[in-house]
């Protein structure tokens, strides 16, 4: 039934071919299609690399470019508060469009490839870092917003260095859910021929073990971002480590 | 002027794509017989369709229950914010191909994979937004007597609607997302014409797209005027009045 | 504390305020929030803002630093009208504290400290020594400079907001209800240390409060508002207690006016009655003839340093010598820098006619009785001495 199955799906749009050698013995782990061949997976770690890097290089790209359009949005938007809905339900409407969609509409637009998918991948990161910016500038404290105006910062000096700075904390939240979603969906860039650890999945979906060692590597990936985020909020809010009275 | 070009053999595409959903045309393979038209995409729309309500329909028959138990009580959170977070975690394309390399392809196991994933997002919200019930309101409701099941119906869960609504959305949106590669695992959906470039050619792979797309577009709005009727009326004039204020 | 001037804090000097016909109408408001508004307050005094909620004291001094911008009228600050530089600028010369305190939490006390200087384009070193000064001045450790606000408590807090509204030596301070965020016993403690400093530096300061109690204590003229922004009168403590302009005003001072006179009196402001003195072992027949027509009619028992040991009973008088162990206490001994509502608390306390008054050294200087005080009181022409606010008794 699988068997039949695989003769059914089509050449990888990635152009890879089947991920399982053509000519694995039937007796092999591979062959067997076992759970998890960890032979064959050391012996063909080198194959992951690419996609790996191609993988990070899609996530970390457009998390920074959604938090830089996002962080201009919130500019815009906090002294003109009518235009927060706005932004809000624009961002939105991108985001229910469900990825692969967006990826393949995109693609008459900016081609097939790497570009593609960065935008796609910004656009959807752009609501959720968006909303967290204008939750973390909405929470700053009134007295602390008044004092630093009455003491003669300008509109500008107050948002840079008292209300920025204290939405740290809301920012970071909203960048790591912004990375892991976006880790997750960077798996279909395959389809906008953009590469990601998607390529070595999709080909052959029914090859165990290259699903466990993709799973495997983006749990690993997710983990890493996220200590890396903690990291960072201890350095950029230390006044949130310390206990009060 | 290239940008006039672009533009051009943009709107070509776009206009290609959408001829394709309404007419059949001949497709890549000239030996098999014309592909597209309103008949072939209703074959794939439809079981996306109900597939993607009765995954919803399940996923909220778990998640909101649970989510309100505990959110009543209000116990838990570390375990429903782990939940929600892990569910943004499971990468669509992984959890299918898992299904079909583990578990077996088939209506049931896609509509599995699709409770899976639609089910966190569900949680949690709901976890969280009778948790953020004013304690204040739920004092006084058991003041006056309401049993604590009254308080839930009558307190808690008419004052939850926004934010349990809002996850409810977001979980249909997964669903839909996911039933389009429901194609791999064996289910014919929309995902075929993107799945099957071979056969159905650049223009069916840009329609099927955009099907998905109006689709998930419909549910949103579909669930968003179901939150409008669900939402009681004093909490729309208190947003409002919020909207306003700010 | 050190001396009070060095050389950080010099400059800076106070400047006096003056409102010309200020007014404040918001837009679609039928009445004015705040209506031509019209005082000066001289340069080193503190002017407390004093009315019922929503009288505009607070709109009020917020225009004289542009947080509230004016819709007629003038605010001078020194002899500069408050529009001629920008919002910002101005500020940046003028100390703000509010009631919620609003220290910066992601930033240290130091930092909070040295947030005008910074903004002044002082160094970093300048700042942070100026910090460190100001920590001293406001009586807190010194250790505290690299914690962050949360871990500070209320009223640690709230000095802290004192400290950074002082850093660049502005020449002008705003308080709008600044111990109103702490509890009573710990505001007390604030008030009197405010004022201990305010002895030293001498800022022209401009106070909200709505507690008349804080505005007599704190002020050393009171302006009370009226609904509306109208001012009822301007006067010092004193003459706001012995004449209130109207009804309004006498009903916001309060009934107990009187009393409330008591706690700008120090002791020694009264002339005290004169006791007859008895040494021990001296002759009760020279004490008995000291005790004719005297003021008090009991002898005091003092030591050789003219310390008092105790009244003198008749019993006691009736033998040779006077005796080393009097009948009755001294108790309770006053000092002559006690407060007068203290003294006279004291008295009712103890349940006693007399009690002696003492000066620094511990020496009899005087008796004091209830009915001094109450002479006082109901004489006309006993108008308080006007003490500036910081030289004023302090309630402790």
């Amino acid at each position: 039934m699988l068997a039949a199955l695989t003769t059914l799906l089509p050449v990888a749009q990635a152009g890879e071919g089947f991920v399982r050698e053509a000519g694995e013995g039937a007796t092999s782990c591979v062959g067997k299609n076992d759970t998890v061949c960890i032979g064959w997976a050391i012996d063909n770690a080198d194959r992951y690399v690419t996609p790996t890097l191609e993988h990070l290089v899609l996530v970390v790209s457009s998390v920074a470019a959604g938090f830089v359009l996002a962080l201009v949005l919130a500019v815009v938007s906090h002294r003109r508060h009518w235009l927060v809905p706005v932004f809000t339900g624009v961002t939105g409407v991108i985001y229910t469009i469900p990825s692969i969609a967006l990826f393949l509409i995109l693609l008459p637009v900016s081609g097939r490839g790497t570009t593609t998918a960065i935008i796609a991948l910004t656009l959807y990161n752009v609501q959720i870092l968006y909303r967290n910016l204008v939750t973390g500038l909405a929470n700053v404290p009134a007295g602390a917003r008044d004092s630093g105006r009455g003491m003669g910062m300008t509109d500008r000096q107050l948002l840079w260095r008292v209300e920025l700075p204290l939405a740290v904390p809301e920012i970071i939240a909203g960048l790591r859910i912004a990375t892991v979603s976006t880790i997750a969906i960077a798996t279909l860039a395959v389809f906008a021929g953009a590469g990601g650890l998607g390529t070595e999945v999709y080909p052959d979906i029914t090859f165990k073990t290259g699903i466990v060692v993709v799973g495997t590597i983006v749990i690993v990936m997710a983990i890493c971002f996220d200590i890396l985020y903690i990291g960072a909020q201890r350095l950029l809010a230390p006044w949130r480590r310390v206990r009060p009275i | 002027m290239t940008h006039v070009f672009i533009f051009g053999s943009l709107l070509d595409s776009f206009g290609d794509a959408i001829s394709f959903i309404f007419e059949p045309q001949q497709g890549p393979r000239t030996a098999a017989g014309k592909v597209g038209g309103l008949d072939q995409v209703w074959a794939l729309l439809w079981p996306q369709i109900w597939l993607s309500v009765l995954a919803l329909a399940i996923a909220c028959a778990i998640a909101i229950p649970v989510g309100v138990y505990f959110g009543h009580r209000g116990t838990g959170e570390l375990l429903a914010v782990a939940i929600g977070n892990a569910g943004r975690a499971i990468p669509e394309l992984i959890l299918i191909a898992f299904m079909v390399a583990f578990v077996g392809v088939g209506v049931l196991n896609v509509t599995i994979a699709l409770v899976v994933l639609g089910i966190p997002p569900i949680l949690t919200n709901t976890f969280v937004a009778v948790r953020q019930v004013d304690p204040g309101a739920v004092e006084a409701a058991r003041g006056v007597g309401m049993s604590e099941l009254d308080v839930i119906r009558r307190v808690e869960l008419p004052l939850s609607v926004p934010t349990l609504m809002s996850g409810v959305r977001t979980g249909a949106i997964t669903i839909v997302s996911t039933a389009t590669i429901a194609s791999l695992a064996g289910v014919s959906t929309l995902g075929d014409f993107i799945i099957n470039r071979g056969v159905y050619g650049e223009d069916g792979l840009l329609a099927g797209a955009i099907l998905v797309a109006m689709l998930a577009l419909a549910f949103e709005l579909g669930l968003a005027g179901a939150q409008r009727l669900l939402t009681p009326k004093g909490i729309q004039v208190e947003r409002q009045i919020a909207l306003v204020r700010t | 504390m050190d001396e009070g001037t060095s050389p950080t804090l010099a400059g800076g000097e106070a400047l006096p305020v003056s409102f010309r016909e200020a007014t404040k109408v918001y837009p679609g408001a039928d009445r004015p929030a705040v209506d031509g508004l019209t005082l000066d307050v001289p340069a080193g005094e503190i002017c407390v803002l004093v009315g019922p909620s929503g009288c505009g004291k607070t709109t009020a001094m917020r225009m004289a630093n542009r947080m509230v911008e004016i819709t007629s009228g003038e605010i001078l600050i020194g002899d500069r009208s408050v529009r001629e530089r920008s919002a910002a600028e101005l500020r940046r010369e003028t100390g703000y504290v509010i009631q919620q305190i609003g220290l910066f939490p992601h930033r240290t006390i130091a930092q909070n400290i040295a947030t005008v200087p910074g903004l002044l384009g002082w160094d970093r070193e300048r700042a942070m020594a100026r910090a460190a000064e100001l920590l001293e001045l406001i009586g807190l450790d010194p250790e505290l400079a690299d914690r962050y606000p949360v871990q500070l408590s209320g009223g640690q807090q709230q000095r802290v907001g004192v400290a950074r509204a002082l850093a660049a030596n502005p020449g002008v301070m705003l308080m709008d209800e600044p111990f109103g965020a702490v509890d009573p016993i710990n505001r007390e403690r604030l008030q009197n240390e405010f004022l201990r400093l305010q002895a030293e530096l001498r800022k022209t300061i401009l106070f909200v409060t709505h507690d008349i109690d804080e505005a007599i204590k704190m002020g050393d003229r009171i302006a009370i508002l009226k609904e509306g922004g109208h001012l009822a009168q301007y006067a010092t403590p004193a003459e706001l207690l012995m004449a209130p302009a109207d009804g309004f005003v006498e009903d916001f001072v309060g009934a107990d006016r009187a009393l409330k006179r008591l706690a700008l009196l120090r002791v020694a402001d009264i002339d005290l009655w004169r006791a007859p003195l008895a040494h021990v072992g001296q002759a009760t027949a020279e004490v008995r003839a000291k005790l004719e027509g005297a003021e008090v009619p009991h002898a005091l028992l003092v030591d050789s340093e003219r310390k008092p040991l105790g009244w003198l009973s008749d019993a006691d008088l009736a033998a040779e010598t006077v005796p080393a162990t009097p009948h009755t206490s001294p108790d309770p001994i006053l000092d002559l820098a006690d407060v007068m509502r203290d003294a006279l608390s004291d008295l009712l306390q103890a349940e006693t006619r007399y009690a002696p008054v003492v000066d620094a050294g511990g020496a009899i200087a005087g008796v004091l009785s209830v009915e001094i005080i109450s002479e006082f009181l109901t004489s006309p022409d006993a108008l308080v001495e006007d003490h500036p606010a910081a030289e004023r008794p302090l309630g402790d």
